[in-house]
């Protein structure tokens, strides 16, 4: 069990084969992953420079949860920064600075490319590098595109990552790099984790901080805690760093493999890593098995959002016994699934991409237990029978590691637990 | 190009999206690039509708930019037509598309389908969700009645004996109560006599705005959304609108009296019982009328109410706030800049000067500026309210999961004063209460930190306080450093600001300041508080 990747080599050796769609896609652009990361990252403001879509997406996704002035916002464009690009990078830089201004407290400020903005090819980059000209040291300015026509959802938090990588500080140590978003408790149970299993220094990207970077360089060994950061990983690989394949530290079976892969490449005895992940393995194990009788046999259909469908499919099949008719995800990246992808069952469709009426075809005409997918379709597919699961709660929630697996498996199974109590 | 954290109204399409989600054999197609479908989830978790709104996507992506996302619309809309055999189609684009200049509406005239397909322009970079709902909703009214318009049918005139008859224009998903205000006045209407020919968009077919003209008149009752038809139909039709919102009782009686006069009805039936000025729960068909008289209610007089909505709603809550509930309106505004003038003649009449602004900073600002002790307004003034500790009840959209309530609460008409008096009513301290928190505000149990009993919740009104700091966190501190350091507050003065009412403390104390630096005081004692007080003559 610790080396899940031998199970995977063992299991199958074809690669899964890909249903590739094309048609509406029901997923949120790569805006939506402001939502999360300009709360981990305290000293950040991220400015969307868009349209007033961009700005009610936003409030939209985020549940129009307001709070006194967010550290997220958004240059509308009008009609006349249209008319006249000039005036619109003057009109940008206004922004910028009346905003850095109201908001002493800001240290990285993110302009964000969004579809309008790309499309009139509105240089962002340019517009970084001519203010921070003016603003280095005290901020920095960073650019990336969160926009619909290039990014899905967490892909944004790709963009956002891979960002800074150019300014990641140059280092030859040793260390550990945790790449992708965790909520805080979970970084913290993690850093105690690797500090038993006797790796360090540990390195988290992103920081709390966004003007606190960590090192890259050839000593550095990465650790993917999420499977949508291909673009940063492969920029940090580009930097010297080197990927530690793995899947992903969901359940049981995914965190003991994770941190086992991460401990192997310390050179840690086996039998201290057992030592190590033994208490929390007992624990997950206790708190999975209080769920699996609510999922175990049921017929699980994925539609695209995160890219967390995949190890979160692998976990809801092999840990809960749940059987997943189709998994759709936005995007296949072999790279960061490779791990994964052979411990899917032969018998489901992994689709990418998306032609959402097909799709419900599809849903309809396999009558799963439990569908999961976005808010949108969440209401009318109960209204057709269909129990459901919202995706947004999984990237919302902490679901890493040992002491969320518990957590992971009611999300999944509350849909049921609720029908059940309700005789209306 | 305009910094927005937070923002009213969505863009124009969104007002599309509303129209045809509201109609029953509609289909938009929207040229819209990946990300758009956000909007499906605004009708199935805030209005909790169990069907996704009859929306299709293009979904181009970058590397259809080349030049084959013409195709894309001519697709999406030929498949749409297949999938869901509307009645009709509107094919608009959204913000990135209209960019693209594909010309999507022409696209989708030109595939030869065998239903009316209506073009939408939605220029995202200069208007808004109303004007794209009012815009989408005239477009479709002219396209379904295209040929009766141009054949100038003039409008058979009514047989005698027959009921007069009227149209409703304007209620919308994801408007403000229009599901049950849609209810309550064709009540009203079947007092009368009145027959309702089509009620649009809410619920409608394409029959139903094909029928149209045979109406007597119509009800503009969401101007924000209807006006625009409403106009157009007056011009082809002749087909007279009302002009009066009925939300309170005495909006609701001119309202009547407006429709019986366009339908040539006596109003009898529900005015000879509405008798203004009587204390009685007779004396009229809603019971706001004598609640608002009873003795009880005589801690109402005078609270100072900060009103912010959509123009219409925004300016009737106005009048019931002043006329009906005895309320002091302290400030009135609204994000619906087409009925700016509307508003700044409502506020003109009461001595304000109308906030016309979509900045939510800059309403968030005028409230705390203004120490109301209620705030009506939206969505995004609840979160204000929260934020500074003040009462607040929802007036207007945008809306939130909890303003679409399961039971039925209406705010226009009779019934929906009702309701308004107990919404507005309920967040503020209860009267007998509010005279005992005065009278033992100084003992410990009973100092105005207290929440109101008949509250369950806990939270939001700790700044009803005196002992510990008020509304202060937010707004400003009070005694404990003046705004200006060259100014002191003695002992005695500090001690006398705290026995003023929370709620006029910050003004009182800005006030005396004031007073104070314009005649060079630099200690402010009891008298200074009290000179000023005479001073400003509050």
């Amino acid at each position: 069990m610790n080396d899940l990747a031998a199970v995977a080599r063992a299991v199958r050796l074809q690669p899964q084969p890909v249903l590739r769609e094309r048609g509406q896609r029901e997923v949120f652009c790569g805006l939506t992953s402001i939502v999360w990361l300009h709360r981990k990252m305290q000293d950040a403001f991220f400015l969307v420079v868009g349209s007033r879509t961009c700005a009610h997406l936003l409030q939209s996704a985020a549940g129009v949860m307001i709070f006194a002035e967010p550290r997220f916002g958004t240059a509308i464009l009008t009609d006349r920064d249209l008319a006249g690009l000039a005036d619109a990078n003057t009109e940008l830089d206004r922004i910028c600075l009346t905003l850095l201004e109201r908001r002493p407290d800001i240290r990285a400020l993110f302009l964000v490319g969004s579809c309008p903005s790309e499309v009139i090819k509105l240089d962002l980059a340019k517009a970084a590098e001519r203010l921070n000209a003016r603003l280095l040291p005290r901020v920095r300015v960073i650019n990336y595109s969160g926009s619909g026509i290039e990014t899905t959802f967490t892909q944004g938090e790709d963009g956002a990552l891979k960002a800074m990588v150019p300014l990641m500080p140059a280092t030859q140590d040793r260390r550990l790099l945790v790449v992708g978003c965790l909520p805080e408790v979970v970084e913290d149970q993690f850093m105690r984790l690797f500090a038993e299993l006797g790796i360090e220094p540990v390195t988290f990207l992103p920081a709390r901080r966004a003007a606190e970077l960590p090192g890259v360089g050839p000593g550095t060994r990465v650790l993917a805690a999420q499977p949508f950061n291909g673009d940063t990983v492969r920029a940090l690989i580009a930097r010297g760093a080197e990927l530690i394949p793995a899947p992903y530290p969901f359940g049981v079976e995914g965190s003991t493999a994770w941190f086992t892969a991460a401990a192997q490449a310390w050179n840690v005895e086996p039998a201290h890593i057992d030592r190590a992940l033994r208490a929390p393995v007992e624990r997950a194990r206790t708190a999975i098995e209080r769920q699996r009788p609510s999922l175990a046999g049921k017929r699980l259909f994925m539609l695209p959002d995160s890219q967390l469908e995949v190890p979160l499919a692998r976990f809801l099949h092999r840990e809960l016994g749940m059987e997943p008719v189709e998994v759709g995800t936005p995007h296949v990246d072999r790279q960061m699934l490779q791990a994964e992808l052979p411990l899917l069952p032969a018998s489901v469709t992994l689709s990418e991409g998306q032609h959402l009426e097909r799709q419900l075809d599809r849903v309809r005409a396999s009558r799963p237990d439990l569908t999961v997918c976005g808010l949108g379709l969440a209401n009318p597919l109960e209204a057709e029978g269909l129990t459901t699961k919202w995706s947004i709660e999984l990237v919302f929630s902490p679901i890493h590691g040992f002491d969320q697996a518990g957590d992971l498996a009611e999300l999944f199974a509350r849909p049921f637990g609720r029908r059940a109590r309700l005789a209306v | 190009m305009q910094l927005t954290l937070w923002t009213y109204e969505g863009p124009p399409h969104i007002g599309a999206m509303r129209i045809a989600a509201s109609m029953n054999d509609v289909h938009l197609v929207l040229h819209a690039p990946q990300g758009d479908t956000y909007a499906d989830l605004l009708f199935t978790m805030i209005q909790r509708q169990d069907a996704r709104p009859p929306v299709s996507y293009t979904t181009f992506q970058a590397r259809d930019l080349g030049g084959s996302t013409a195709d894309l619309v001519k697709q999406a809309v030929s498949e749409a037509y297949e999938r869901f055999k509307p009645k009709l189609l509107l094919v608009g684009e959204s913000c990135t598309a209209e960019l693209l200049q594909d010309q999507a509406g022409h696209l989708g005239q030109t595939l030869g389908l065998p239903v009316p397909v209506v073009p939408l322009e939605l220029p995202a970079y200069s208007k808004k969700e109303n004007w794209g709902a009012a815009e989408t909703l005239y477009h479709l009214v002219r396209g379904v009645l295209a040929d009766r318009a141009a054949s100038s049918a003039a409008r058979a005139e009514r047989s005698p004996g027959t009921a007069p008859r009227a149209n409703i224009l304007g209620p919308t998903t994801l408007g403000f109560r229009c599901r049950d205000d849609v209810i309550e006045v064709q009540r009203l209407l079947e007092a009368l006599g009145i027959a309702v020919n089509a009620v649009v968009p809410l619920g409608a077919t394409v029959a139903d705005l094909a029928r149209l003209p045979d109406a007597d008149f119509n009800i503009d009752l969401y101007p924000e959304v209807s006006r625009t038809t409403a106009s157009w139909l007056k011009r082809t039709f002749r087909q007279p609108h009302t002009t009066i919102v009925p939300m309170g009782v005495g909006a609701t009686r001119d309202f009547i009296a407006e429709v019986a006069q366009l339908a040539g009805v006596d109003a009898a039936p529900l005015l000879s019982r509405e008798q203004p000025g009587v204390a009685s729960f007779g004396a009229s068909h809603s019971r706001l009328p004598w609640y608002t008289r009873s003795v009880d209610a005589t801690y109402l007089t005078g609270k100072r109410v900060f009103i912010f909505g959509d123009a219409s709603h925004a300016i009737c809550a106005a009048r019931l706030a002043r006329e009906e509930l005895g309320f002091e309106v302290v400030g009135l505004g609204t994000y619906s800049r087409e009925f700016a003038r509307e508003t700044r003649a409502a506020a003109e009449a009461i001595g304000l000067t109308a906030l016309i602004s979509d900045d939510y900073l800059e309403v968030e600002t005028a409230i705390q500026a203004a120490a109301p002790e209620l705030v009506l307004g939206t969505q995004m003034e609840r979160h204000i309210a929260k934020r500074l500790g003040i009462a607040c009840a929802v007036i207007s959209a945008p809306i939130h999961v909890q303003d679409v309530p399961a039971r039925y609460s209406p705010v226009f008409g009779f019934e929906g004063a009702n309701v308004l008096f107990d919404s507005w009513v309920h967040p503020l301290v209860m009267g007998l209460e509010e005279h005992l928190l005065q009278m033992f505000r100084d003992d410990f149990e009973f100092h105005d930190a207290a929440p109101p009993s008949h509250l369950h919740h806990t939270t939001p009104l700790a700044s009803r306080s005196a002992a510990s700091e008020p509304v202060t966190a937010a707004n400003e501190a009070v005694a404990v450093d003046s705004s200006d350091p060259e100014l002191l507050w003695s002992a005695d003065g500090e001690r006398e600001l705290k026995k003023i009412p929370f709620f006029v403390r910050a003004k009182a104390r800005r006030n005396t300041e004031r007073y104070a630096l314009e005649r060079g005081v630099r200690t402010i004692t009891v008298e200074t508080l009290y000179e000023a007080k005479a001073h400003f003559g509050r």
